[in-house]
């Protein structure tokens, strides 16, 4: 027997989106393995994190919430990945946007203007834009790796914030916390389901979608990015200009992942701490992937990423078990639809004799 | 004076032991590099080989079963790695991310029981007479036995790469893969075996850091280590010698920013902090500006898939 891969001569359209399904059923065998590793009834630890926090009604509106950030990140990501801008550094541009648009609010901590808002929302996205904007520079004009250097500037980013929530921007009264004030209500996101944390960056990130989806299907730029990803000899010869693409890729991703972070801090955190993200930066990595790269299909993918943390924060405290199993699941999951993409470009024969006349 | 010589000597003897990790898993992944695949997993595989380590060794006693063990799960790491991009053909940037999220969460998820937890560490070579000498006795044979072991395995490297045949087989895979197919070499093992290569030698590395380094486990203990080791092979432009330079720098870098720290200048340490990874962008972006000389030493293939034929 042997097992041999054929090319399908075009990509499959029904593997293009069963590969995705197929990678998170494959994903939630792998964790109900890990779950009976770590000693815990697999059935009950699979319902506990993946289907609990689904049915309870407290927790629901909390999938929107957690997904917003990764989706408004995943999109930017998405339309840069199709370009080749490999920018890994979307954590580094989501503290800025926070620290910029936070900043903001500390700023003129007593303003009540309903000018505020949107003023740190803007900041939020110059902040992660202007962050971008260092590795595009670095690698239009010195050559430089966007891998490394988005990647090497994340850690400077969360430096900077230790440096700021520790030092000048501490809270005079937050009994010596790395953390600042907390934001007055002007500095606020409203909240647009009473009784819910669902705020009005939920919107933000389906405008974004929208948007994104336009940008993508509907305009030249998108169509650039994506020639340029599959064909960069052929976008080069029908003029396509590479710098420029990069560029854009840089500052969508950045000036997004930068929205993400102002509205993070803006609502659900409520101030600047150390501790203002779990790695969504990361986690949009995956969701980009998840979502086939596609703004539409990023939505769903943030909503599945959203209930791995969920799950994640429902198991800690339900099977105390660490919160470190979210990145697992996560990293699995990217594995998994990494080896399905397989199936879109190829097909598995099985061989169960060697055919007559097979090549050596 | 005798005193500024000990501080001296004791900056040298730090410096020396922050570069090794550096060196090590910089040192497997050019070679996995050479021959055409980029891992951009070495920080996920550092921290499991760090957590496997320090667990083996404070199960078993032994620190050199902790380092041993530290290799096997880089490898093990690695082993992952290899089998999507080589065999289902995933995309290596991808998968490399990928190894790096799933190997931090692994380490942490492992490693939790044994945060704070004591640890024999490496013993430090004591050689008669040899290690009692002024000054040069502690630097060249008092240390641990690793920084030795690493010096060996980067000259063996060098060697294997630019003196054997089979590091020539290595590089016409990296350089062309379908021209070495042509000639009958096995593409698809050869980069098996380079890519499980720098796994074991990241995993080492990780293992130096939670058992020579540190000695100590905690979540995230690499800090960008990884990440930093990929930028020193293109700051070496593939060149194992030039390795050595850069792994030092960057280890003195790291323990610079401890001195300024002590010598108490108003810097905040945040600032301090940040200095190997700025410095990080500065060497890459000086590298890199040299487009001709990173294009041409770069391997041709790195990155690139070999498709699959039977």
């Amino acid at each position: 027997m042997r097992i041999r891969l054929e090319p399908r001569g075009q990509q499959s359209a029904l593997w293009a989106y069963g590969s995705p399904v197929l990678a998170v059923i494959l994903t939630l065998i792998v964790a109900a393995v890990i779950f009976a590793l770590l000693g815990k009834n697999p059935g009950h630890s699979l319902y506990t994190y993946f289907i609990a926090p689904l049915v309870n009604a407290t927790a629901r509106p909390e999938l929107l919430v957690k997904a917003t950030p990764l989706v408004l990140i995943g999109v930017g990501l998405s339309l840069g990945f199709r370009a080749n801008v490999w920018n890994i550094g979307a954590e580094g541009q989501y503290t800025l946007g926070a620290i910029a648009g936070g900043g903001l609010a500390l700023w003129l901590h007593d303003s009540e203007s309903h000018l505020l808002l949107p003023a740190m929302v803007i900041a939020g996205v110059l902040g992660g834009m202007a962050w971008a904007a260092i590795p595009a520079l670095l690698r239009t004009r010195f050559n430089a790796n966007e891998i490394l250097t988005s990647l090497m500037l994340t850690y400077v980013a969360q430096q900077l914030l230790i440096y700021l929530v520790v030092g000048p921007w501490k809270d005079p009264e937050g009994y010596g916390f790395p953390q600042s004030r907390l934001f007055q209500e002007a500095a606020t996101l409203p909240i647009l389901v009473p009784g819910t944390r669902i705020h009005l960056g939920v919107l933000f990130a389906l405008l974004a979608v929208g948007l994104g989806w336009l940008v993508l299907s509907k305009s030249a730029i998108g169509f650039q990015l994506k020639v340029i990803g599959l064909a960069p000899r052929a976008a080069r010869y029908a003029g396509f200009k590479e710098p420029r693409l990069i560029w854009l890729s840089l500052l969508l991703g950045g000036g997004l992942a930068g929205l993400a972070g102002l509205i993070e801090v803006a609502s659900t955190v409520g101030q600047l701490t150390t501790q203002i993200s779990p790695g969504y930066g990361f986690t949009a990595i995956i969701v980009a992937f998840l979502g086939r790269l596609n703004p539409v299909g990023v939505l769903f993918a943030g909503l599945i990423l959203a209930l791995s943390y969920l799950g994640g924060e429902v198991a800690q405290i339900e099977l105390a078990m660490p919160s470190a199993v979210t990145g697992i699941f996560q990293g699995i999951l990217l594995f998994f639809l990494l080896a399905c993409d397989l199936l879109i470009l190829y097909r598995v024969k099985i061989e169960w004799r060697e055919a007559v006349g097979a090549r050596p | 004076m005798s005193d500024v010589l000990a501080q001296l000597v004791a900056a040298v003897l730090t410096i020396m032991s922050a570069s090794t990790p550096l060196l090590l898993a910089a040192t497997g992944e050019l070679v996995t590099e050479k021959s055409g695949v980029l891992n951009l997993g070495l920080e996920g595989m550092m921290l499991v080989g760090a957590v496997v380590g320090f667990a083996t060794a404070v199960t078993s006693g032994n620190p050199w079963l902790g380092v041993g063990a530290g290799v096997l799960a880089g490898a093990c790491m690695s082993l992952i790695f290899a089998v999507l991009v080589l065999q289902f053909l995933a995309n290596q940037v991808a998968t490399g991310l990928a190894l790096a999220i799933f190997g931090t969460g692994l380490s942490a998820l492992m490693g939790a029981k044994y945060v704070g937890h004591a640890v024999t560490a490496l013993p430090h070579l004591r050689l008669p007479i040899l290690s009692e000498l002024p000054v040069v006795g502690t630097i060249l044979f008092g240390q641990d036995p690793l920084i030795y072991v690493s010096f060996l395995i980067l000259a063996a490297t060098s060697w294997f790469l630019h003196r054997s045949h089979a590091g020539l087989v290595l590089r016409a895979v990296g350089e062309s893969h379908d021209a070495a197919h042509a000639i009958g070499y096995r593409v698809i093992f050869v980069r098996y075996l380079a890519t499980l290569y720098g796994g074991a030698m990241s995993g080492l590395a990780g293992a130096y850091m939670s058992l020579a380094y540190s000695p100590s486990w905690s979540e995230g203990m690499t800090a960008g280590r990884g990440w930093i080791a990929l930028a020193l092979v293109v700051f070496a432009t593939w060149r194992p010698a030039r390795l050595l330079l850069g792994a030092y720098l960057f280890g003195a870098i790291t323990i610079l920013q401890l001195y300024i720290q002590g010598w108490g200048w108003p810097l905040p340490s945040q600032f301090l902090t940040m200095l190997p990874y700025l410095a990080t962008i500065v060497v890459l972006v000086l590298i890199s500006a040299n487009r001709a000389k990173v294009r041409l030493n770069a391997p041709a293939c790195l990155g690139k898939p070999f498709g699959a034929s039977g």
